[in-house]
């Protein structure tokens, strides 16, 4: 029973992993006023990307980089549409999800199927991890676990101390008194893509090279749309949003859990979905305006306009 | 020194209009051919390829319609919902679930009744079934203001889980040996398709009545003016006292059925039973979406970008057998058009002219 509860939770911490990379990186993007519905195809570009450089040179960081770089590639094509040439965001992201998809089935095809021998070790931090229970769920862990706790820390930290986490909100906020204050709004835009573009291609890694160890198209399986429902959820905070991935990530290992129970395998598959949907109603229902989403996202800025 | 300067445009004609789309055509394709030329293929065999492959010969061309008919219908709801501004990404779930409803129809009562009765019942079925699962994210909007690209993208999944558990489980045919999927329809319930062809023609001509309606709706009625405002200016919708959830609700019961009536057509039309998700429908959902923007949100239009979508989907299998190309290359071609076609629109809207100055 112990080893189960502690596997369990484990594997939680890891279906966690890929939300919380993805929709921290999306919590910057929206902050900065734009909105990014492509996560799910620069996912997929990430995932096949890192499986074909780790796979072709057996260095699984090599494999990261190059992800993070493809995700920052596509994205510029998302800041490009949306921000210099203030295109419908929602049609944009859509776009860029098709052609992530796209890209990564033409790249991927001559991998589907094959195994990545690969082994990234597991970190094991001294002294933390001999705690009973606690130790072995949260002090031993694949590093993408560690990586997407830092960087959703860090990107707190960004946001809500630091001179520039101030430009990307008041970005998102109010462009025009932000251009005034002799920031560079698109500048400032554009970063935040970029950003949320390279997070996305990490939480596609972790899919190919870490949690499946291979490649097979459509592997991403919505997780992309689900983060930007996890952005919801969050409230735009990186912090909240380690809770949120950690909430999904359970749902996902239900499923298996729930396996044995006899109920239909379909209907598990749903719950992530059904999840998604109900908590989104849920906090609605709770207060509708504490939702407090970027006043202008998705809202196209035209300078020197009044 | 080079100065570009951008001004808004104000008289933006159709023909300007139309010509803004061959443009981006133009580019996307221009870009396109770089990714073949990346992939090691020969562009221009390729692009040939995809249009002779779908307009060129009369067996491509009958396909071209026959994959344009869910294209139409999907198409031309989502002019209406993308004109009020409502992101309905569910097609593809509503399509799945207008199969749903309409094969427990044909499957229920198709035996007993002749084929001009069960025919409009199915349909009438599938119409409902689409229209039932576009309202709850309408609902889900208004209401609780959820983002409806994520309650559509989600409900998408889970109708596909549901359509899955029902093909697996209680619907399994006594026919179909062990095999995921349904019995085949009764013959009465199935559509008649122009001889050599695969072209269910009475979901075609729906298709094009339906579009048609729909284009009289929004440029000639009350509701298509009220839609357009809850687009474009809702604040003024609300003192003009439009109601938003019943405007919202007409819409994606709209979008939603037409959306239902396609996956009839996929159904009665072409496979006569109910089978795996990807197998009704090939994304017709996704695409349809290009398929609206390239019509400028004009149903009537979406008849053409229909057409020419179809095309594409055609041409892109054609290239899959002569040049082994994946099947993901038909998304990359869309993507990159539909990324185009947003990016023309900043030319048509603003005037950019670029002067040398000292």
């Amino acid at each position: 029973m112990e080893e189960i509860i502690i596997s369990t939770l484990q594997r939680t911490l890891v279906a966690a992993t890929p939300l919380l990379l993805a929709t921290t990186g999306e919590i910057i993007t929206e902050r900065s006023g734009i909105l990014n519905l492509g996560i799910e195809g620069v996912m997929a570009l990430g995932a096949v990307v890192a499986f074909i450089v780790t796979i072709t040179t057996g260095q699984p960081w090599l494999g990261v980089l190059a992800a993070i770089a493809a995700g920052m590639a596509i994205s510029i094509i998302h800041a490009f549409a949306s921000i210099t040439l203030q295109a419908n965001q929602v049609v944009s992201g859509l776009a860029l999800t098709m052609l992530g998809l796209g890209l990564s089935g033409m790249l991927g095809k001559p991998y589907v199927g094959k195994p990545l021998s690969i082994k990234m070790n597991d970190i094991v931090i001294p002294y933390l991890s001999d705690i009973p229970y606690v130790g072995k769920v949260l002090f031993i862990g694949g590093p993408f676990f560690y990586l997407a706790i830092i960087l959703a820390l860090a990107s707190w930290f960004l946001l809500e101390r630091t001179r520039l986490g101030i430009q990307i909100r008041s970005t998102g906020e109010n462009p025009r008194a932000t251009e005034t204050q002799g920031v560079n709004v698109f500048l400032i835009r554009y970063l935040s893509v970029l950003i949320g573009g390279g997070f996305s291609a990490l939480a596609g890694a972790h899919l190919s090279i870490s949690y499946s160890k291979s490649w097979i198209e459509g592997m991403t399986a919505g997780r992309g749309w689900i983060a930007i429902a996890l952005t919801i959820f969050a409230l735009w905070n990186p912090s909240r949003a380690i809770w949120a991935a950690f909430l999904f990530g359970g749902i996902f290992v239900a499923q298996y859990l729930m396996q044995p129970l006899g109920i239909s395998p379909n209907f598990l598959s749903m719950l992530p979905y059904i999840a998604t949907l109900l908590i989104l109603l849920l906090i609605s229902l709770k207060d509708p305006k504490k939702l407090n989403a970027p006043a202008m996202l998705a809202e196209p800025y035209k300078r020197g306009e009044r | 020194m080079i100065k570009i300067t951008t001004t808004d445009r104000y008289n933006i004609t159709p023909f300007r209009s139309l010509m803004t789309n061959v443009f981006s055509l133009a580019a996307g394709l221009f870009v396109i051919s770089i990714i073949f030329l990346i992939a090691g293929v020969n562009p221009l065999f390729a692009i040939s390829e995809i249009f002779s492959g779908s307009f060129g010969s009369a067996y491509g061309f009958k396909e071209t319609l026959t994959k344009a008919i869910p294209l139409i219908l999907i198409g031309a709801g989502l002019t209406l919902a993308f004109r009020a501004k409502f992101w309905n990404i569910g097609a593809e779930g509503q399509l799945l679930m207008g199969a749903i409803f309409s094969t427990w129809t044909g499957l229920t009562f198709g035996d007993a009744l002749p084929s001009y009765i069960i025919v409009p019942m199915i349909f009438m079925a599938g119409f409902i079934g689409g229209a039932f699962w576009g309202i709850i994210p309408a609902i889900l909007k208004i209401k609780y203001s959820i983002n409806e690209v994520i309650s559509t993208l989600m409900l998408n999944y889970i109708c596909a889980e549901f359509l899955t558990m029902l093909i697996v489980g209680p619907w399994k045919g006594k026919a179909r040996f062990g095999f995921p999927g349904t019995d085949n329809l009764p013959e009465s319930a199935i559509l008649g398709v122009i001889p050599g062809s695969r072209i269910h023609y009475a979901t075609l001509i729906l298709a094009i009545v339906c579009a048609i309606v729909l284009c009289v709706v929004i440029y000639k009625t009350r509701f298509g003016y009220e839609t357009r405002v809850v687009g474009e200016n809702p604040d003024a919708g609300k003192y003009a006292g439009i109601d938003f959830l019943k405007t919202s609700l007409i819409i994606m019961a709209i979008s939603g059925g037409l959306a239902g009536f396609a996956g009839v057509g996929e159904i009665a039309g072409i496979h006569h039973y109910l089978g795996y998700p990807a197998s009704v429908s090939s994304g017709y959902g996704f695409t349809a979406i290009i398929v609206a923007w390239l019509a400028k949100l004009n149903p009537l239009y979406a008849i053409v970008s229909g057409i020419f979508f179809a095309g594409i989907l055609v041409g892109g299998d054609a290239i899959q057998i002569s040049l082994g190309l994946p099947a993901a290359t038909v998304e990359i071609v869309n993507g990159t058009l539909l990324f185009f076609l947003i990016m023309g629109d900043y030319f048509l809207n603003n005037k950019i002219s670029i002067r040398l100055s000292n």
